[in-house]
């Protein structure tokens, strides 16, 4: 009847496997949004936090680390969704880091999140973002923005002036 | 392998604990003489966010250029995120077994409680992104003052929101410069969509019964405090678009917010509750 239950670290490194549905070369566990994993008695809880509100990868995010927990054998097991505190970009890996890069998209530029008013003014009166992103191809600086959103809520859309490749920016959130 | 980053950092974890302590005690949410009150007040919140967000979806498929259209579905992604947290604390407060679906799919117009800004047709692109810009400046300082709201489930929602409203608030002004400031045509069109949405603006800050209400609690700012600093961000965003104020009175429309709508938020509702009304519980 009581089996042994599988570690909390355990159930960390399964979460590790379990890739985001949007870029898949990175974990849920490497974009930081598994927050806690605890267990209350025989129940497994898993605390999960969105990275944007709206994005529509979070109920599919949630239902692969079911699948994939339960693939493990865990049977009785919580979702937890928690707000705070909110979900930021400063807890992606750096290893995620080096694999967005390599997987063609800029990882985020630490310390530039939007805070409403002093980068908006900024961008404003530079007359575009003095935001400096490395094109994650050829590695040259002499990039531009193209547009503040792109393929998904977490993505800004750039273009490389020297090799002349668009690509994605991972925002600062 | 590390896979929780920010372990080591003992603010986060304290944040988290914190956090995590403060839901389990809301002083607000199981107030019972507050409940009324606040229950209206976060479907204000709730429905400006959706109307808006359902508004600016309307764009999607027809935006002038593919990424402002990607733009804009996000910004809508973002505001029915974000009614998705007010709707379904409003729904535990209530405590009536309704759900933040329940509240957006079930409810008739007079119920809805959102600006009448929001809910006034996109027009053109101008018009959308003005009205866009003069409520994400409101947005930010609404969103702002209630991090630091008595009740913590309200903070956390709005520390989210926030995030994602301040671009909101970036990419609103910058275009509305950029349009403002641009060629004669998008200068003529910009400063015609905001003659056009100026009167429905004082609405954001016109306090009543409820305003004091969730006020008093310690819940939300007195709106009219907001007031100086929206106006400082418009005015400095206006003037550097070369757009000019106008004379009009801002506070001309009122009454979204105590639930006499314009006649547009009926055909809003016809459109995005049409489904749940013809098939009753249908999901997929």
């Amino acid at each position: 009847m009581s089996a042994v239950l599988p570690s909390t670290q355990q159930v960390w490194d399964w979460l590790g496997e379990v890739p985001d549905p949007e870029i898949p070369v990175v974990s849920v566990t490497e974009l930081g949004i598994v927050r806690e994993v605890r267990w209350e008695g025989q129940t497994l809880v898993v605390a999960v936090t969105p990275t944007y509100s709206g994005c529509p990868a979070t109920s599919v995010i949630d239902l692969m680390i079911e699948t994939q927990l339960r693939e493990k054998g865990v049977t009785d097991l919580r979702l937890e969704r928690r707000l705070s505190p909110p979900w930021t970009t400063d807890w992606v890996t750096e290893a995620a880091r080096d694999k967005l890069r390599a997987y063609g998209i800029a990882p985020p530029v630490d310390g530039t999140a939007s805070d409403g008013l002093m980068a908006g003014r900024a961008a404003r009166l530079s007359g575009r973002s003095n935001l400096v992103i490395a094109c994650p191809r050829c590695g040259s600086s002499h990039t531009e923005r193209v547009s503040q959103y792109g393929s998904t809520p977490c993505k800004a859309s750039y273009r490389c002036r020297d090799c002349l490749e668009p690509f994605d920016y991972f925002k600062c959130h | 392998m590390p896979s929780l980053p920010d372990v080591a950092t003992p603010d986060v974890v304290t944040l988290a604990e914190r956090a995590a302590a403060a839901q389990a005690q809301d002083p607000h949410v199981a107030d019972v003489a507050l409940k009324t009150a606040f229950f209206d007040w976060l479907c204000r919140m709730g429905d400006n966010s959706l109307i808006l967000g359902h508004r600016i979806s309307e764009w999607c498929g027809h935006g002038p250029v593919l990424e402002e259209d990607i733009a804009l579905a996000n910004t809508a992604l973002d505001l029915i995120g974000h009614t998705q947290m007010w709707l379904g604390l409003a729904a535990e407060v209530e405590g009536a077994g309704r759900s933040a679906d329940d509240l957006a799919f079930l409810r008739d117009a007079m119920k809805f409680r959102n600006l009448k800004l929001v809910e006034l047709p996109n027009g053109d692109m101008a018009v959308t992104l003005m009205r866009e810009f003069l409520f994400d400046a409101f947005h930010f300082e609404l969103l702002t003052a209630l991090t630091k709201s008595s009740s913590p489930r309200v903070a956390e929602i709005a520390a989210k929101a926030l995030k994602e409203v301040s671009y909101h608030l970036e990419r609103s002004s910058d275009l509305v410069v950029r349009l403002g400031d641009g060629t004669e045509e998008s200068h003529a069109r910009m400063q015609a969509a905001l003659n056009k949405v100026w009167g429905y603006t004082g609405e954001m800050f016109a306090e009543d019964a409820i305003d004091d209400a969730v006020a008093e609690a310690g819940i939300a700012p007195a709106l009219s405090d907001l007031l100086p600093f929206w106006q400082r961000t418009v005015g400095e965003v206006l003037e550097e678009a070369t757009l000019r104020q106008p004379e009009q009175r801002f506070d001309a429309h009122s009454g979204g917010k105590q639930g006499r709508h314009t006649e547009h938020l009926g055909y809003i509702l016809a459109e995005m509750q049409f489904l749940q009304r013809a098939y009753p519980g249908a999901s997929w």
